[in-house]
């Protein structure tokens, strides 16, 4: 009896003091204290993101962020963007959607960071839109070619950075239409959005009967064959591939098993060369004349200016690391936004980012041009054709470009790229 | 004995109320991301607490839970976005919204259990982690309803006005699933404490002895069973309504199996082992990212390979340790180490 | 029909590789009367084993060895350093010690190999010979075959045939009896994990060049697959295994194959609720069904 009384006692006293602290605390009537940006000093800006590092789904992707990061300390290095210096905090969400949440909310609500920049993947970037609206942070540059990040009316602070797959289907039939026509045409592609809105693109340009037989895949399961396996007894003669590159290996490796020999006509997710021929080891040789898509130039010809110029800045800040596709889209993606930065002016405010960003104008190493304005959000609006030719992976014909509406037209374009600024490593 | 029993629901009750106090005031004190984590928390414990009283009582393993929480969570989406839909709106909405999720889930805990009542061990170990695949794997099939990989949107009100036009989305969050998980933790305390508690103990310790004293046990593990999707739904919709999101992957396996693991190290032996459970599920992949981000400046390639592994690797062998060295988990040691300072230091 | 002998051969070529899988979990079942799930994990343990060797010597049959090898000695460390303080009284404890290894293992895996998929090189062609238009099996389905016949022949040989095999399943059905009789139980168990184990890894040898390659995650759903066929053939008969690893397959692809892919978790689920009901001791149980 003595005990519980002591410790009734104990724990009303305890009660009392935190009633008289909580007193003393906000109460919801006045905002919350501060004018300044956040994340913003006169010599930082502190910048998030969310990325796979571990898990299964992080083979590849746990390499764009480091990338971007290195590029940033470059920048850094160079008295950084109008005096301030860019720190870019890295979140590992496993590409589980329950995770992005948390560190999203840790990296706005406690670390206080002026935007997000780059988020991966459309499950777990989907989760969050409605908490970075709500918070008025800026969503810069999600990296997935997914449509939803271009809803400018209801997310006005969300902007994609991949060409969208209803873009990249036009463009992958666009071609199919030029050199396979009269062939049977088929389609595999992974069973969500990023399938259905290939899907969506390919029939604008081939017609909805035009594709002879279509199939789908979830990731959880390997076994590719029956799919396959009614490919060729549709008896289609060039497959179109909506794929991961993990499902692009087993597609081709599968087809080769069971002898079936299209012409594979591969989304740009899964058309990296150097990814592919790891996971097929030996098989890549079945890799020779398929036809990709890409927008960044390649990470192995460094006769590209651009590649040639991320090299360097790779070898010096990110020097472990392998140079690949993914570094030079992290590093790409880092050059866009300091673009943004320095358009935004001296006076970084999150409203001033985002009309930089609508304002676009924006040059760099990609092919196509930016989409941004004021009513539209998706990232490029184009892609170059790139062919496996003798274990490389070369770019082939003009730069496409076009929009995600079915009947918009498919039109070259001209313009070409700026040569990069010369790289100042001090 | 009526007498006993009700100091006991009195008892629970008052340690109940003046826990809610004690977490009202924590809340005022907290910024808005501990507040988030609060809630996430609270929504765990929901289904802890639920699978303490399965896996612990009863002595059923389910590593099917995320499941569970799964079916809670859409039910949940689907009912706040369909009544939004019709311009049902309010903040007696979702406690509607939140009891369908627990009833539907208790509906599939209840098939769940009837097939679990006729296995033992490791079969149905089986069957739960068949079923912990099979029904992420679902909102594909059915994507028309559940739109596959994405997942819902869900529809969350913004917290009453008459809280102050700046008052913390989080903090109002923190409060709905602390009200969840309290009362979950009230229910289920008496639950145990009674007639329920006493004849799950009597299955899970002789089935045989059990059965001759006339219980019905295939009844008594079904009835586990149930209770325990409750707490599941429960915390499944608590989690929707805080990412005001539901997909599939953020019920994967891999949160049923970590359910289990947090359950086992917080100690099955008591609910408050779920607590700890909970906490441990929030916490862990913040350590982690303080480990490994400490990692980076000393060796970027090194912090690359040991992010997120180097806190599985801990997490495996703690749960190893725990199960060889500890089985009362965290709950059991502290239960021990106060029992040894009793002794030690005999009342004043 | 050819859609259905086409489904039918890549079925059973499919189930040839989960048979292998259930033959470990039904070893490790006699052996020690436990369902290992940390399995998985180990054999892909014993998989990146061979594939380091193999990287350094260019040969695909040195890698095997080293793989069986690898799966013996840590199917011996695990018994011996882990499983043998696990209290044996409650499944719950050892299933749950089995997660705590599949994390330490995939964890230890990760930091040394990093999480990037490789490719697993097949030592036969996987092209599949073609009759009449309609691909069949390939020569490596038939490595694959003679593979699961040896190993099935050579359990039957282990268990009915030699004393070792009749003093490991006494040792697992009865260890205080055997203990009495002179069995050496504590070895038997070691002996019993470890054989375990390098079937297991021979497993995960033959379905990774069928999959996307080697990763420390590759076997956590062929697990949840070859753990169905197991339970369907019943957990104690290696030729159950066999049938059941054969009849997943199948079934897993005229699913996939008539239904769509994403149907196959919810068809695994179907055929192990099904069967667990209707017999519950799988379809080849020797004795009554039993419960633990």
């Amino acid at each position: 009896m003595n005990r519980l009384m002591r410790r009734t006692l104990a724990i009303a006293t305890a009660a009392a003091l935190l009633t008289a602290a909580a007193a003393c605390s906000d109460d919801g009537q006045t905002p919350p204290a501060g004018v300044e940006v956040p994340g913003v000093t006169a010599t930082e800006i502190v910048v998030g993101t969310h990325m796979p590092l571990t898990g299964p789904a992080s083979a590849g992707y746990s390499e764009i962020a480091p990338a971007s990061k290195a590029y940033f300390d470059y920048v850094n290095a160079n008295g950084g963007v109008n005096g301030r210096k860019i720190t870019y905090k890295i979140m590992d969400d496993g590409y589980n959607p329950a995770n992005t949440q948390t560190v999203v909310r840790q990296l706005v609500l406690q670390d206080k960071v002026f935007a997000i920049l780059n988020g991966l993947g459309t499950p777990t970037h989907s989760g969050v839109l409605d908490f970075l609206k709500t918070n008025r942070v800026p969503d810069l540059f999600v990296a997935s070619g997914s449509r939803n990040w271009n809803q400018p009316d209801k997310y006005p602070g969300t902007f994609g950075f991949n060409t969208d797959y209803t873009v990249e289907g036009k463009i992958l039939a666009t071609h199919v239409k030029a050199n396979f026509a009269g062939k049977k045409t088929c389609f595999f592609g992974q069973d969500d959005d990023f399938g259905r809105d290939s899907l969506v693109g390919v029939e604008a340009v081939l017609g909805a009967g035009a594709v002879v037989a279509k199939e789908k895949y979830v990731v959880t399961n390997q076994n590719v064959a029956p799919q396959i396996g009614a490919l060729k007894a549709a008896g289609c003669e060039v497959v179109v591939l909506a794929t991961v590159p993990g499902f692009t290996a087993l597609s081709v490796g599968t087809a080769a098993r069971l002898g079936f020999r299209p012409q594979w006509v591969v989304s740009n997710v899964g058309s990296d060369y150097q990814t592919l021929s790891k996971l097929l080891g030996e098989g890549k040789v079945l890799l020779e004349g398929v036809v990709g898509a890409s927008n960044l130039p390649a990470p192995l010809d460094l006769n590209d200016p651009w590649t040639a110029m991320f090299k360097k800045i790779h070898d010096k800040y990110n020097g472990s690391a392998p140079f690949n596709g993914n570094t030079v889209y992290g590093m790409s993606v880092a050059y866009t936004f300091v673009q943004a930065l320095q358009n935004a002016g001296k006076d970084l405010t999150r409203e001033g980012l985002l009309a930089a960003v609508e304002k676009n104008g924006f040059t760099g190493p990609g092919y196509a041009p930016f989409r941004y304005s004021k009513t539209d959000h998706s990232g490029y609006g184009g892609y170059r054709l790139t062919k496996i030719e003798a274990g490389t992976q070369v770019f082939f014909g003009p730069v496409y470009t076009t929009d995600d509406t079915p009947t918009s037209p498919v039109t070259e374009y001209p313009t070409p790229r700026p040569t990069p600024p010369a790289v100042t490593l001090p | 004995m009526n007498l006993l029993r009700s100091a006991t629901l009195l008892r629970h009750l008052a340690l109940t109320l003046l826990a809610g106090f004690a977490l009202y005031l924590l809340s005022l004190e907290l910024d808005p991301f501990r507040n988030f984590q609060l809630a996430t928390v609270a929504a765990y414990l929901c289904a802890t607490a639920g699978l303490t009283v399965l896996t612990g009582l009863s002595g059923q393993l389910s590593l099917g839970h995320g499941a569970l929480m799964a079916v809670g969570a859409y039910t949940v989406a689907l009912c706040q976005n369909t009544l939004a839909e019709h311009d049902v709106t309010g903040n007696g909405v979702l406690p509607l919204s939140l009891l369908a999720g627990v009833l539907v889930t208790m509906a599939a805990g209840f098939v769940i259990g009837l097939a679990a009542a006729r296995l033992r061990g490791p079969y149905l170990a089986g069957v739960t982690l068949a079923v912990a695949v099979a029904v992420p794997a679902a909102t594909v099939t059915f994507d028309e309803l559940f739109n596959s990989e994405q997942g819902l949107g869900v529809y969350v009100e913004p917290p009453p006005l008459s809280l102050g036009p700046y008052f913390p989305n989080e903090r109002w969050q923190a409060w709905i699933a602390l009200l969840g998980a309290l009362l979950t933790m009230l229910l289920l305390a008496n639950l145990v404490r009674g007639r329920f508690g006493r004849t799950l103990r009597a299955v899970r310790d002789d089935e045989v002895a059990a059965r001759l004293s006339g219980i019905d046990v295939a009844r008594a593990q079904v009835q586990a069973f149930v209770v325990s999707a409750a707490g599941a739904g429960l915390g499944g919709g608590l989690l929707a309504v805080l990412a005001q999101s539901v997909s599939p992957g953020a019920f994967s396996l891999t949160l049923s199996l970590f359910l289990l693991m947090a359950v086992v190290i917080g100690g099955l032996g008591s609910l408050s082992g779920a607590v700890w459970g909970a906490l441990l599920l929030v916490a862990l992949p913040d350590l982690a990212h303080q480990v490994s981000s400490g990692l980076v400046a000393s060796s970027p390639a090194a912090a690359q390979r040991l992010e997120g592994n180097l806190p599985l690797l801990v997490f495996g062998l703690t749960l190893i340790v725990v199960m060889i060295a500890m089985p009362g988990g965290v709950q059991g040691l502290l239960h021990r180490v106060t029992g040894w300072a009793r002794r030690r230091l005999p009342s004043r | 029909m050819d859609r259905f002998v086409f489904l039918t051969f890549d079925g059973l070529s499919k189930g040839a590789v989960l048979a292998a899988f259930a033959l470990a979990l039904v070893l490790i079942w006699r052996a020690a009367r436990i369902v290992n799930f940390a399995q998985g994990a180990m054999a892909v343990a014993a998989a990146y084993a061979a594939y380091t060797v193999t990287t350094a010597t260019g040969s695909y049959w040195l890698g095997l060895l080293a793989a069986l090898v690898g799966g013996l000695l840590l199917g011996a460390l695990v018994e011996r350093a882990v499983m043998r303080f696990v209290d044996h009284r409650s499944p719950l404890a050892e299933v749950i010690v089995a997660l705590g290894l599949v994390l330490v293992v995939q964890a230890a895996l990760g930091m040394v190999y990093g999480n990037e998929f490789r490719a697993a090189a097949a030592p036969f062609s996987r092209t599949a010979l073609e009759v009449g238009g309609v691909p069949l099996l390939s020569r490596y389905d038939l490595f694959v075959f003679g593979a699961v016949l040896l190993v099935l022949l050579g359990l039957a040989l282990l268990f009915t045939r030699t004393g070792v095999g009749l003093r490991m399943r006494a040792a697992a059905f009865a260890p205080e009896v055997s203990r009495l009789l002179g069995v050496n139980v504590g070895g038997m168990l070691t002996l019993g994990w470890a054989l375990a184990s390098a079937v297991g890894a021979l497993a995960a040898m033959l379905v990774l060049p069928t999959e996307l390659g080697l990763h420390p995650h590759a076997m956590d759903l062929v697990f949840v697959s070859a753990f169905t066929a197991a339970v369907v053939g019943g957990l104690d008969s290696p030729p159950g295994a066999v049938v059941g690893g054969l009849s997943v397959g199948l079934i897993l692809s005229y699913v996939s194959g008539y239904l769509g892919s994403d149907v196959t978790p919810m068809a695994v689920l179907a055929l192990l609720l099904v069967v667990l009901l209707v017999r519950p001791g799988g379809l080849f149980a020797a004795t009554v069904a039993r419960q633990a």
